[in-house]
Order: structure tokens, then sequence, then C-alpha cells
């Protein structure tokens, strides 16, 4: 079959008149990586792999050797619909290995990889739907806070016409590519835009949210609009997030279903949040993983803060969608918390990680909070044993660090790299000295 | 559509040597005494191709091969042997034959240029195509295209569409196309075929989408409008 397949694409290629193969990987952070190959080197490299010097990239050193090698998935094979006719290109995703052929530990792909594995061997296939967020401005001006279309009057149409029409072309490119979307809409925040996905495989979800993102940002640069994926651009508006919509087959059943119980959730269902819940603290450096991300976790904005969980309150970590009638397989569970700038790869491998340590040792899932935790005071919380999500990236690593649970789901290499990186852009971000201060204290003080 | 694997020899009584080249190279083969039993004894999927001996009544030959090659559902490789003292009847006769051997021939050879006839009709010459309702699949290159305009698939996108498309009006179960399409290499269940399903909706786009059926609690079908149920 992985023959057929390479001869498949080697085919195509052929046919179609490609004339440049982006190889594309992703690093620690989550930033798409790629290089480009001629399509005669691409035999090659379907067999072989291309070796290229991972020292340049991001989380991806080591101390013997630098070099790694990149072995392209054939059946992520696309052509980039966006690219005119002339000059037909194609992406492929790889694999990065060692240059024995095991699998690189520093690449996000391989991490997600290893886990889906072990959630396999459990007979767990896990799936999901991400609902991405994200904002269309202005091209920005360095230190100057983004200006979005809607207020811009920077175009000839009516600035409504120009993100819906971005939006719609995003869509056509997203589908022509093979990731299909089940909703999209202008979101309540000025310029902010929705896009939600149909769900698939965890891997192929990863592959996808990299893909969407590289798209949404390009329709956008081709009209000269800025496209960002940054948790919170805007003060006083809603964020961005990236609601995973989460559930565990096990062959062709819903493991998350339960006909008898009163939501329909299955007790592997409940052990699950249970497990997503204990360790929730724990891995919001991974699905939080900006300085800015912790400006969207605040109150009144529709992001979670406290951990728990309700039906149809959207002011917790996890909520569960009541499906409709007669659809088993629409059961499942949304994960609030992680936004649109973290690396899906890493983000999809420690919540199923977590998920499914509930799982395995039958965690005991929590009563419902269905009040409005948001009017709850720190005491009557307490009563109710709901703490909150880390309130920094600095207390986020901190609870990182001391997490088994996280180590293993990343693997050291990269579990000590991202803490490494992360607590330096931290340090980073403590010598500033903000606007908000100069306002606050400088006449005061 | 089957593919054919037998040869029809002219004329009934094929010279030894003949008979004997084409039993070696391991042709399948019936000889005839004339086109009208060509067409009775002919297998459901064809004539792979003819051996058409001239030398011995060049007329009746050169009528016989005429007949096969003009009728619908015309022999594709055709193969004359011929005298030397007869080269000059192939003048203005290019399009009745494929190619020829000079009698009398030497076994290597007519049997290195019948592998050579028959493998000029599988390759590029005649690619074979699935078409359905602007649909064409290649299935020589791979290359699918909708109306015109090519359609960019995966693998296993292209053998799903080409599977379903091979057997329009068919409704299969998620189960017989995962066994079908995918073979034993996959996880992850009939989903799976949910999955590709959808992706290749997406890339049909909003109007065709269509074209691949839910039918269900069932599974799939292709090629059905909502004209023809």
């Amino acid at each position: 079959m992985l023959d057929q397949h390479r001869e498949y694409v080697l085919r195509t290629v052929e046919e179609r008149g490609v004339r440049l193969v982006r190889l594309w990987f992703t690093d620690v952070l989550g930033t798409l990586k790629s290089f480009a190959i001629t399509p005669a080197e691409l035999e090659n490299a379907l067999n072989d792999g291309m070796t290229f010097d991972g020292s340049s990239i991001d989380g991806y050193s080591r101390i013997q050797e630098s070099d790694v090698l990149a072995i392209p998935d054939p059946n992520t094979f696309e052509l980039l619909p966006w690219v005119d006719n002339k000059n037909t290109e194609a992406r492929v995703i790889c694999d990065v290995r060692s240059l024995d052929g095991s699998a690189f530990e520093g690449d996000p792909r391989q991490v997600l990889k290893r886990n889906l594995d072990a959630a396999r061997a459990a007979g767990f296939e896990f799936l999901i739907a991400p609902d991405m967020e994200y904002f269309y401005f202005e091209p920005p001006v360095r230190g100057q806070v983004p200006v979005p279309l809607d207020e811009g009057g920077f175009f000839d149409l009516t600035t409504t016409d120009v993100a819906s029409s971005l939006r719609g072309e995003t869509i056509r490119t997203l589908e022509a590519m093979g990731i299909p979307v089940e909703y999209s809409f202008h979101e309540d925040a000025p310029s902010q835009q929705e896009i939600d996905l149909r769900h698939t495989d965890a891997l192929t979800m990863a592959d996808s949210v990299m893909t969407f993102r590289m798209i949404v940002k390009e329709i956008a640069a081709m009209k000269n609009v800025h496209a960002t994926f940054m948790p919170k651009p805007l003060e006083g508006v809603q964020g961005s997030g990236m609601h995973l919509h989460l559930s565990l087959f096990k062959g062709d059943e819903n493991a998350f279903y339960d006909e008898k119980d009163p939501n329909n959730l299955s007790p592997i269902a409940k052990s699950f949040m249970a497990g997503l819940l204990r360790h929730a603290a724990e891995i919001t450096a991974v699905t939080n993983q900006t300085v800015n991300s912790y400006k969207r976790l605040v109150p009144g904005f529709e992001a979670p803060i406290h951990v728990s969980w309700a039906r149809n309150n959207r002011s917790g970590l996890i909520r569960v969608p009541i499906p409709k009638r007669g659809n088993p397989s629409a059961t499942r569970i949304e994960y609030r918390s992680p936004d649109p700038a973290c690396n899906p790869y890493l983000a999809f491998s420690v919540i199923l990680a977590a998920g499914l340590k509930g799982v395995r040792e039958g965690y005991q899932l929590a009563p419902e909070a269905d009040a409005n935790l948001f009017e709850m005071d720190d005491a009557s919380l307490e009563k109710l044993g709901i703490t909150q999500l880390p309130q920094s990236l600095n207390d986020a690593l901190k609870v990182m660090e001391g997490s088994e649970l996280v180590r293993e789901a990343l693997g050291e290499h990269i579990f000590e790299w991202f803490l490494r990186n992360k607590r330096h852009e931290w340090r980073e971000y403590k010598t500033q000295v903000t606007p908000y201060e100069l306002t606050r204290y400088l006449k005061s003080l | 559509m089957p593919t054919s694997d037998t040869i029809v020899v002219f004329p009934g009584t094929p010279s030894p040597d003949l008979a004997r080249t084409l039993d070696l190279g391991g042709y399948r083969w019936k000889a005839v005494s004339g086109a009208d039993e060509a067409s009775k004894v002919e297998p459901q999927a064809g004539w792979m191709g003819a051996i058409v001996a001239c030398d011995e009544d060049a007329e009746a030959a050169w009528a016989f091969v005429r007949t096969i090659r003009k009728r619908d559902n015309a022999v594709s490789s055709v193969m004359v042997m011929i005298s030397g003292a007869q080269l000059s009847d192939l003048e203005l006769r290019d399009d009745l034959f494929d190619d020829f051997c000079l009698t009398p021939f030497h076994p290597r050879e007519l049997e290195a240029r019948l592998r050579h006839m028959f493998s000029a009709t599988e390759g590029g010459a005649r690619p074979e195509l699935v078409e359905h309702s602007g649909l064409v699949l290649n299935l020589e290159t791979y290359q699918a295209s909708f109306n015109g305009h090519a359609l960019d698939l995966t693998f296993m996108e292209y053998e799903l569409l080409k599977f379903l498309a091979q057997n329009p009006g068919k409704v299969f179960s998620r189960e017989m196309l995962l066994s079908r399409v995918w073979g034993y290499e996959y996880y992850g269940g009939a989903r799976t075929v949910d999955v590709h399903v959808r992706r290749l909706r997406a890339k049909l786009g909003e109007e065709h989408a269509n074209l691949i059926q839910t039918v269900r609690s069932v599974g799939y079908r292709f090629g059905q409008g909502r004209w023809s149920n």
C-alpha cells in the first residue's frame, strides 16, 4: 500500500506539472517550517527522507549531532490551491526521524503519534473537532494597537463584505485541500471570525490545524490583510480560543456514549473528563503557551477560568453539549481553554494523556457546576472544591514543571526544552514596563 | 470491464509452427475459419487480439481482418503473417493491422512482436477511463477531473472515488468499502470511510457533493441523483 501511495504521489507530480514540492514540519513552538525540493528529488525523499540541519529549528537542537531526516508522509500530499497554475506547488507533511531511522524526539508530530499509539493499544481512537477563532486586521504597525477591518474604512467595499469574502475564500481553499468545514461566522469582537472544522482523527486534525493557520494567513495576505491567531490582540473584547470537541471511539462505537445515563455520558467519558479536570493546570502551559494567552483567560469574555464542567454553562472548562437525539456518535465533550496559538500536536498529546489517565485509573467525576461561577466568591468556590486555571504563563510553567504526566506525554527532550524556552519568554516579559504602569503610576507616584 | 485473454487466429487450421509458438508463449488462442465464427465463439470480454495468416488465401485473410477491425467493438491488436512476396499488400492498409511478421517466421521474433503489440495497447495508447456524470478518472495516470477541471485527491480519496465510480448505483456499507478500498491496513473503523467521503464531497464542491449519497443506516451510493430514484 505504501508503495502504491508513493507511486500515486510521483505520478501526480508528473501529470500536474508540479514545479516545487514543499516539505512541511513543525517546530516545538508550533511554527510551520518548510523547505522546498524539486520533483526530481521527490522520489528519493519519499524512499529515504531528506537530511537537514535541525539545529536552526526551535526545539530540534541536540548535543551530539544536528542532522535529522524529514520523511514525507505520502498521505498528506496536496496541491496548494492558492498558488497560480503556471507554478504549481504541492506540500507534503513530514515525519522527522534521527539518522538511524528512529522517531526524532524533538518532532511534535512524533510525540502525538506516540501518544495516539498508546491510546490505540488501549483500544481507543481519539477524535477532535476544533472551533478556530482569529482576527483580521489592517497590516500591523510595530508597537501600535491593531486596527480591525470593521473600523478601518480601508476598503471601498463595506468592511463586513471584505471580511466575509475573505472567510468565504478561505473556506473554499480549506475544502479544496480536504479540510471540511462545519460552520463559520463573524464572532462577537470586531473583525473576529470563527471557522469550525469537522471532526477527524487527532493526527489528521493536528496537520489540518497547521494547514488552516497557513491558509487563513495566506488568503488574507493576498488582500493585504493581516490575520492573527494571537489569543488576545485587543483589550476589552473577547480573545481567540480554540475550543476542542473531543471523543474517544472504540471500533465503531462512541466510547463516550451511554444510552442509560441522563446526560448520555458513559463511565469512560466521565473518567476522561475527571482526568482532564484533575490535570488541567499541569497541561495549561502547553495548551496556552504565550504570555498573552493568560490575558484571554479572565472573567467576562466567555473564556474559562474555573476548573469545572457543566452541560450548557459556558463558564466551565469542560462543556458537555447536549447531543441531538438518536445520534450517539455526536456525544462529545468540549474543552474550552486552549487557544489557537498553541502547538496542536503537543496540545492534543497532553489532553489525551490527561484524559486517558483518568480512564485508566478510574477517576471520579465531580458534580456538575451549573451556577455562574463568575458570580461566586472565593469562599463558595472553595467549598465546592473548584480551583482556577493558572493565572499567568509563570504559574502554568511552575505547575507543569512538577508534572510527571506532561513529562511523559511530551518526552524528556521537548519537556525540558519547552520549559527552558518558556521561562526565558517569561523573564523577558517581566522586565517590560507597560503602558498600563505608565498611565497608572507615572503621575501619581 | 473484465480483461480478455484469448487471441483469435485465422485460418481455422493454423500452421503447426504458429500453434506451437503460441502455446509455448503461454497465449490462449482459438482458430476460426471466418469472421462469423469469430463472433460466435468470441469470449464475453472480447478478443485480446488477432493473428491472421495471409500466406494461404490472402483474399479471405484480408476480408477477415477488415471485418473484425471495422465492426463495433473492433479487435484492437491485429498481427498479420505475410510472405516477402506479398509485402505490397500492406500498402494502404495501415489502419487494418498493428504489426506484421514475415513468413516463414522465427518463433522468437513472433513472440517478441506479440509481446510488444499487447503491451502497447495495455499502456499509454488507450488509458482506461472511468466516466460518470462529468467525473473522469484516468486509471493509468491516477488523475481525476470533474467537468474538465482537475480534481486534486490524496491516494485514499482517489481509491475510494474510483471504487465508487466503477460501481455506480450500488449501495455499499462502510465495512464493505473499508475491506475493498483500504484492505487490511486501516485502523479507526468505519468512520475512516465517513471522513474520506466528507473530504471527497468537500473537494467535489457544494453543488456536486451529492454525487456520493448517504444511504441512511446502510452506507453510501455513487452517482444516483434525485431524478433517478
